[in-house]
């Protein structure tokens, strides 16, 4: 029985969300670092370096290792908690006249589901836009060559333009915007969340956790989100 | 007071229910909600109509019978309460009021505001238990000292009343508080640790097997229920199971 | 075996039980798989007896009215349970408890049954935390007891104010146990309403399935009855609202002597009723009267003007207030036992001092409490000359320490805040010690037949200490019953499974459908509640906390009337094939006005005051009870002839050889 308990049961579902949550929420933090340095002002080092930070990213086999690793957590976290909502969903067919769930609970720990689905979404256009372009996209306008003279995408005037555009940049960057808004209610509940469904729970620490776990949902966030506007506004245009 | 009641009628399990509305007067504030029940199910007695049956035993809070979902909350708008424990001045005059039955697939309805709970019972059947037999030589009950904090603990998790709130609440309909509540009041012993992982695992499959929802940690159960079961039962439970189940 | 005689063991009392279990005939494990048991009730006695009989290897069916065994009554005990441990050191021993029992039942009770309870009490508690109770503890890990109801020692053991319930959770989990081995099947849900008797012999029952409103036949080789109290013939008791004499009712009808119905507890600290809209009393832990006063106006026109809401509790100086049990009793003051501070209350009220709007309500006050826990608070806290307000302040936190809960309750219960205002209490009806007559094995007069827990009658007397009757459950259900009923089983290892397919099983089951269906087409015009409650006045006004001739006469007849006007008018909606509580209640009302008489009756012929029973005829010119132990030294146990208040008495005379039989006072 131990065997499959960790992989059907309805506890061990909820400890493959909270390990693939909270790893993804590292992840947040590496990302983050990356994208700091598009606040950089505008010049061929902070073209060189943001591309080859890129570069870096998609050809070192440590980070590939950890990039299918977040690939297959998004996944995962993504697939685990579409059959919970399906789940939870059948364990009340016939659903209250009255239920007033606001005076009990947080709405974004009633509507994880909701938007998990916002982020899914943003991942995928993030993906096909930023990624994408980097994997498959042709070399058309925007090339960068590299240190040993390989010619790549160039993410950084990609990115920096996208931004930039006088008739969508704005409207991307509140877009982005939206979806960081997302990501944090959904920090809100999930940081928490996820130390208690491994079974962290401590009156001494639980303050702590869940101070943090508040500032790591705004902070982060906001951070990723003030880049475009940053962009838009204030950096030199190219 | 003069009140309105809407309240779900289901002849049996196997008819469809529908809301019907009431109107009650002259409630006094000090009546208990199931007293102003009892003034109801009088009246419809009296008009010759078959009365709204649910369940409640001990009126005092303890028994864990009554189990109504008053407004879109169990056991109504108090906290810390009991439905027997809500007292009608917590109302105004001329409110409107809808009672419904804790909803959940693993309590299905049996008639009006009255339903099945009998899936508690077989999870605690699963493993809630510590297995001694009884003798007169079990050892002196002073033999094995417990840490104070710990074996409070353990009484805090085991005043759970089984009312069913917690599913009640949860929009997941997860039975995961009374479940770890269980689990807790054991692993906090040791004459409880003997046997725990054994206890953990099969809890948790009867539970799963039940139909009840998962728990997505949005802590609706803990406040509602009203013995204020602590949420740290549940992260207890899945160490428990997380341990039992790597083993 | 199955008559009427008390089967007590020969010896010295001290080693009385340990030679009986020694003599009885025991069932060998291989035959105790072929032998079935009833037990119906699964509070603190039945369900500890069925885990009991199930682990020994019997097969077991319970039966509950209740969704589940785990919400009987017995979970709504605070207080705690006693057991002579000498944890404290304070010189307890079994025989103390013993001393204590008797004496606190007014020597009204049997001396071997109680020395038993006393003898066993400290397995209960190794048993219950084998179970995993969790009992309070002290910071050295040990288990920490409390002093309990006017007994000199520290015996008490408790789980805050939830012991019944960690108790019977903890029975429920040792059942939990064996349904999940198969020895158990629990049928909840479902209520009896007959016993079966095939050749004299208890062999079945008929229950009713309340889900499906199906009578159901069940067989077995012996029937425990442990359905607890019958209080609920007051209408208004501490009382679950489910709590009923049915299945005692139903086994006196087929055999059983009833004893000593009279001998009720009345509760001297609930919560008044509010009003007519009242169905239950709440009852409130009797250790607040370590702290709190009680008082009434002593004047009737400030009791007047504060029933009509013109004067405060609060206005009232020192010397306008008569602290009665204090003036009464100088030396107990508010701490008399049970039965004393109930009748002085109504005694009170009943000369026009009540103080809520129905009259029938007294004070508890705390505020001396408070100034004095405060001043001590003050100075251990090195405060100089701390203002009143400050005072108030720290005893308050004391007094919120000490009963934040039961306040806290009151509070949710009444709206009044009482750290401010006076509490108000009245007594309330609690416990029935009165019950089944059985014998030392705890066998009822008939064969296969066991009473067990509050059900019988055995162990308390006319009163009942507190905490004990968590013990007398707990010590019958785990201890006693388990092996005594082996005595009887013995005889029936060849007998064999028991079918229901018999005359005996078709004819109780006819007479069963024949009465429901007689309540269901009656097609009255009252209610069932309407008649519980005027019986429940009758009880209350003439059979109550003080009787007399005049007015037990006048109940029996009243009673009598009561009931026939019940069968001719009472309605009850709906049909008897389906969950019907209507029809649930008026079966159990129909037998509580059986009942009653049968009470009025024994409380009649008891021309004595003792314990629980205060007759008006016989007290000392100070208002004390009067017993008379020349004539009275007996258990009255009532034989069914057809009619309660033509039953017939038999007398167990109780021989009291190593206790002294002394007259309480606590003057």
């Amino acid at each position: 029985m131990a065997k499959s308990a960790l992989l059907k049961s309805s506890l061990a579902k909820k400890y493959w969300m909270a390990f693939t949550g909270l790893f993804l929420c590292l992840f947040l933090v590496g990302h983050l670092f990356g994208n700091l340095q598009l606040l950089i002002p505008v010049s061929e080092g902070a073209r060189d370096q943001f591309n080859e930070y890129a570069l870096f990213m998609t050809t070192n086999p440590a980070v590939k290792v950890l990039s299918y690793l977040t690939y297959f957590s998004i996944l995962f976290h993504a697939i685990d908690g579409l059959l919970l909502t399906i789940h939870n969903r059948k364990a009340r067919p016939q659903s209250y006249v009255s239920f007033k769930p606001s005076t009990n609970t947080m709405w974004s720990s009633r509507n994880m589901g909701i938007l998990g689905t916002i982020i899914l979404a943003f991942i995928v256009v993030h993906m096909s836009m930023f990624w994408g372009e980097m994997k498959f996209g042709g070399l058309d306008d925007t090339v960068y060559t590299t240190a040993n003279g390989e010619e790549v995408k160039d993410l950084y005037t990609l990115t920096i333009k996208t931004f930039q555009d006088a008739q969508y940049g704005l409207i991307w960057a509140i877009a982005y915007a939206f979806a960081m808004l997302a990501i944090g209610f959904h920090l809100s509940h999930g940081f928490s969340s996820g130390f208690q469904s491994l079974g962290v729970n401590h009156p001494k620490y639980n303050g702590f956790i869940r101070k943090f776990g508040y500032a790591f949902a705004v902070l982060v966030p906001l951070a990723f989100a003030v880049i475009p506007f940053y962009i838009h506004f204030v950096l030199e245009k190219i | 007071m003069n009140l309105t009641l809407k309240i779900w009628r289901q002849k049996n399990a196997n008819t469809k229910g529908k809301v019907v509305t009431y109107q009650v007067s002259d409630i006094s504030p000090d009546m208990s909600f199931l007293e102003m029940m009892d003034v109801l199910n009088e009246q419809l007695i009296d008009k010759g109509d078959e009365p709204v049956a649910f369940d409640h035993d001990c009126r005092e809070g303890i028994c864990g019978s009554c189990n109504l979902q008053i407004n879109g909350e169990p056991h109504g708008p108090d906290r810390g309460v009991t439905t027997c424990q809500l007292h009608m001045r917590r109302f105004k005059d001329g409110d409107t009021i809808v009672i419904e039955p804790f909803r959940a697939k693993a309590f299905p309805i049996i008639k009006d505001l009255v339903v099945d709970r009998s899936s508690f019972d077989r999870i605690q059947q699963a493993g809630g238990y510590i297995s001694v037999n009884t003798s007169g030589n079990t050892q002196d009950a002073n033999s094995i000292p417990i840490e104070k904090e710990n074996a409070d603990m353990s009484f805090y998790a085991a005043t759970c009343i089984g009312c069913g709130a917690c599913v009640a609440a949860c929009k997941n309909a997860s039975a995961m508080l009374f479940t770890s509540a269980k689990v807790s009041q054991f692993s906090l012993l040791p004459q409880g640790e003997v046997e725990a992982d054994r206890r953990v695992l099969q809890m948790v499959e009867q539970m799963d097997k039940e139909g009840f929802g998962n728990c997505t940690n949005t802590g609706a159960c803990e406040i509602e229920c009203p013995k204020g079961i602590s949420l740290e039962n549940i992260a207890r439970m899945n160490r428990e199971y997380l341990k039992a189940s790597v083993k | 075996m199955g008559t009427f005689q008390s089967n007590t063991p020969k010896g010295p009392l001290a080693e009385k039980w340990t030679n009986h279990k020694n003599e009885i005939n025991l069932v060998n494990p291989a035959n105790k798989r072929n032998i079935d048991v009833i037990v119906v009730g699964t509070g603190l006695a039945g369900g500890s007896a069925a885990a009991t009989l199930a682990e020994l290897g019997y097969n077991v069916k319970t039966f509950c009215y209740q969704d589940s065994p785990r919400r009987a009554h017995s979970i709504a005990a605070q207080g705690g349970i006693n057991a002579a441990k000498n944890y404290q050191g304070d010189g307890d021993s079994i025989y103390r408890l013993f001393y204590d029992t008797i004496k606190g039942g007014d020597y009204r009770s049997r001396e071997e049954n109680v020395y038993r309870l006393a003898e066993v009490s400290g397995n209960i508690i190794d048993q219950c935390v084998a179970q995993g109770v969790p009992f309070a503890r002290e910071y050295g890990g040990l288990l920490d007891n409390r002093s309990f109801g006017g007994v000199l020692v520290s015996r008490t053991f408790y789980a805050k104010g939830q012991t019944g319930q960690q108790l019977l959770l903890g029975a429920y989990s040792a059942m939990n146990r064996q349904i999940n081995r198969g020895k158990i099947q629990a049928f909840n849900r479902h209520e009896m309403l007959d016993i079966v008797k095939v050749d004299g012999k208890a062999r079945g029952i008929i229950a009713r399935n309340l889900v499906t409103g199906e009578l159901e036949r069940h067989s077995a080789h012996a029937v425990v009855v442990a359905s607890g109290g019958y209080g609920n013939v007051f209408f208004l008791s501490t009382n679950a609202m489910g709590s009923n004499v049915t299945a005692s009712w139903k086994i006196h009808k087929k055999g059983a002597y009833f004893a000593n119905p009279c001998f009720t507890q009345i509760h001297p600290t609930c919560i008044p009723v509010s009003g007519d809209h009242q169905s239950k009393l709440t009852l409130m832990s009797e250790s607040l009267r370590n702290d709190g006063r009680i008082w009434v106006p002593k004047k009737k026109e400030d009791a007047e003007a504060i029933r009509q809401g013109k004067k405060k509790p609060t206005e009232l100086s020192e010397e306008e207030r008569d602290y009665y049990l204090e003036r009464r009793y100088p030396a107990f003051g508010n701490l008399v036992p049970r039965d004393v501070a109930s009748r002085a209350a109504k005694e009170r009220c009943d000369a026009g001092f009540g103080v809520n709007k129905t009259g029938e309500a007294v004070y508890l006050d705390f505020s001396s409490a408070i100034m004095r826990y405060g001043k001590e608070e003050a100075t251990t806290r090195k405060i100089d000359n701390p203002s009143d307000a400050k005072i108030k302040e720290l005893g308050k936190e004391v007094v919120e320490a000490k009963y934040g809960n039961l306040f806290q309750m009151y509070e949710k219960i009444v709206d009044q805040n009482p750290y401010e205002t006076p509490m108000m209490i009245y007594p309330a009806v609690h416990y029935t010690m009165g019950g089944v007559w059985v014998d030392y094995n705890l066998q009822t007069t008939i064969p296969g037949c066991y009473a067990i827990g509050e059900a019988n009658f055995s162990d308390h007397g006319a009163n009942r200490l507190g905490a004990s009757a968590l013990m007398q459950g707990l010590a019958d259900g785990y201890f006693v019953l388990p092996y005594t009923i082996g005595n009887y089983l013995a005889d029936d290892i060849r007998t064999g499974a028991i079918s229901t397919d018999t005359p005996e099983f078709e004819a109780a089951e006819t007479e069963v459908r024949e009465r429901l269906e007689k309540l269901v087409n009656n097609k009255g015009t009252k209610s069932v509640d309407h008649f519980h409650k005027l019986l429940g006045k009758i009880m209350w006004n003439k059979v109550g906390m003080a009787r007399n001739e005049q007015g037990l006469n006048e109940a029996i007849a009243e009673i009598k009337e009561l009931r026939e006007q019940f069968w001719k008018e009472v309605r009850v909606p709906g049909s008897v094939n389906e969950m019907n509580a209507e029809l649930e209640k008026a079966g159990r009302v129909a037998d509580f006005l059986e009942l009653g008489e049968l009470f009025a009756k024994d409380a009649l012929h008891r021309n004595e005051s003792c314990g629980g029973h205060f007759r008006e005829e016989y007290q000392t010119e100070e208002g004390e009870a009067l017993r008379d132990d020349e004539n009275f030294m007996y258990v009255a146990a009532w034989e069914y002839t057809g009619n309660p208040s033509e039953a017939i008495l038999h007398k167990e005379e109780l021989n009291y050889e190593n206790i002294e039989v002394k007259t309480r006072s606590y003057k």
